[in-house]
């Protein structure tokens, strides 16, 4: 596939938020992109912009922050995003889907440098998240973060509530859900999605997930002594 | 000391003290539960409190935290009744733990139709296909508490993934628990491969036949090198205390260059649908001396030779 005039990374530079869709085209071959991973864009720049303290360098370092992709599809602007902050060459992004690709359509978490695990079938990103900040817990390791990002059409599966009542009641501080609710899910969730966290036991919030600067305030305020779940809710498009 | 050999012990007590050992011994081992177990390891939990996980009755947080745990450096080891630990939460052993390339040691109780009188809903004797089927996975069947210590310990020290069947049924004596097929008695003719616990009725089944049996307590990987050091007849029984079958097409595949018949007992594919005993269901499926020797004569007369 010949590649248009594109900014590179190949001296490292990073690339700003106006580049992803110049690199979401890469993938997607022409200027439409799929709605599901354009529901997932904002919260994820904004996440590795100015939350997440991991680096292309620091992928494996044990005192990284952790971010897991639960909601595995459309995982395209997730690709665009890490190709912009260094962890992917952006000469993968054209091979999206192909055979010998390391970016398929849902992503492997071995396959992708910074992408801690892999997912696809939903419900899947939780509960290994709960893990990982037992884990770091259990090693003593108070500072990383564990975000976990699902979708509200994800929260449907079972697993999702066994993790989300287990974390409430072990209190793991350092773990935050964000939950992007495009109001996908067939049938709903009435009073809200951060009921379901609040009443096991999450600090909850609820923001415009388009708005960068409420998503950063949300996405850095922690409790300091439960998990911390912020609903980032996309207005439908007219 | 022919006492040690006898040893009354149970796999499931010794599975608890090795573990309560490993957790004092080796920082990196975390046992996690889901409300089965716990108050025989509370001890050990009083003592670790942030590396014994009890998640309550949730299997698929149980693997996926387990695969957590993994991911974060640590050596989990989860731990419930097989149906509970390997068929209810399948698709987090595929995923969280296979696709993720995350290692845990898995153990389970329950095997098969220990818990009889449980009926079906607590008994598992796919477990050890299931787990077969998905790539990358140790399987040991111990059959004495004296096999199952050094396959855990082994266990804990790895980082691979390792399901661990234990069982109430036991045999008698201790064999081999190095991965290989160990060769327990020399015979001619056909060779009966007892896996687990299935070597006390198979010996008794086969006293005074003129076959050699031999013996595994590790099934993934398959010892087929083992397996055609003894089968040189060509002619071999497979007993399993799970699923029949599950272990066929290793032996197929160890043999595929000779002409060969294998007979496979174990669990048959049924709908039992009745309570009662281990020792009455092991009736019902053949797997008791008597049924294993039925089994055997029928197939040795078969013999075109």
């Amino acid at each position: 596939m010949a590649a248009p005039a594109l900014p590179t990374n190949g001296d490292r530079r990073r690339l700003a938020y106006e580049d992803l869709d110049s690199l979401l085209a890469l993938m997607s071959g022409d200027e439409k992109h799929d709605p599901a991973s354009h529901s997932t864009l904002d919260v994820l720049w904004v996440l590795y912009d100015r939350i997440l303290r991991v680096t292309p360098e620091t992928a494996d370092d044990p005192g990284r922050d952790r971010f897991l992709l639960s909601k595995g599809h459309g995982p395209t602007a997730y690709y665009a995003v890490l190709a912009a902050k260094g962890f992917l060459p952006l000469e993968a992004l054209p091979s999206f889907g192909a055979y010998d690709s390391p970016l398929g359509h849902h992503p492997d978490g071995t396959l992708v440098r910074g992408a801690e695990i892999g997912s696809g079938s939903l419900g899947h990103g939780l509960p290994i998240a709960v893990g990982i900040a037992l884990g770091l817990r259990a090693r003593s390791r108070s500072e990383p973060r564990v975000v976990c990002l699902l979708g509200d059409g994800e929260l449907d599966e079972g697993s999702n509530h066994e993790a989300i009542a287990f974390a409430g009641r072990a209190r793991l501080d350092r773990l935050t859900a964000v939950v992007v609710d495009n109001g996908s899910a067939t049938h709903g969730w009435p009073g809200g999605i951060e009921r379901r966290f609040a009443v096991e036991g999450w600090a909850t919030a609820v923001v415009d997930g388009r708005d960068h600067a409420a998503l950063a305030v949300a996405l850095t305020r922690l409790d300091g002594a439960r998990p911390t779940a912020v609903v980032a809710r996309i207005p439908e498009r007219a | 000391m022919t006492v040690a050999a006898h040893s009354p012990v149970t796999m499931r007590d010794r599975f608890e003290q090795v573990v309560d050992e490993l957790l004092d011994a080796d920082p990196r081992v975390a046992v996690v539960l889901a409300d089965i177990g716990v108050d025989r390891l509370r001890r050990a939990a009083h003592r670790h409190p942030e590396r014994v996980v009890n998640v309550g009755i949730r299997e698929q947080l149980l693997i996926g935290v387990t695969a957590g745990l993994a991911a974060a450096g640590l050596r989990p080891v989860a731990h419930t009744y097989a149906p509970f630990l390997v068929e209810r939460p399948f698709e987090q052993l595929k995923l969280d733990l296979g696709h993720q390339d995350l290692g845990a040691v898995l153990v389970s109780i329950g095997a098969s139709y220990d818990a009889a009188a449980s009926g079906r809903t607590h008994q598992a004797p796919e477990d050890v296909a299931l787990v077969a089927s998905l790539p990358g996975w140790t399987i040991h069947v111990p059959g004495h508490a004296d096999e199952l210590e050094p396959l855990l310990r082994e266990a804990a020290r790895g980082d691979d993934r390792v399901y661990i069947r234990l069982s109430e049924q036991r045999n008698r004596s201790p064999v081999g628990a190095d991965g290989r097929l160990t060769m327990v008695r020399s015979g001619g003719g056909a060779a009966v491969v007892a896996v687990g616990p299935t070597l006390d009725p198979v010996l008794d089944a086969t006293a005074d036949l003129d076959v050699t049996v031999a013996y595994a307590s590790t099934v993934r990987p398959f010892d087929g090198e083992g397996l055609r050091a003894v089968a040189g007849a060509a002619e071999v029984v497979l007993v399993e205390p799970y699923l029949a079958g599950t272990s066929t097409a290793a032996v197929a595949a160890a043999l595929v260059d000779r002409p060969h018949r294998v007979l496979a007992l174990g669990v048959g594919s049924v709908e039992h649908r009745r309570y009662g005993s281990r020792a009455q269901h092991d009736a019902a499926h053949g797997l008791d001396a008597a049924g294993i020797r039925r089994s055997i004569e029928r197939f040795l007369r078969a013999s075109p030779a």
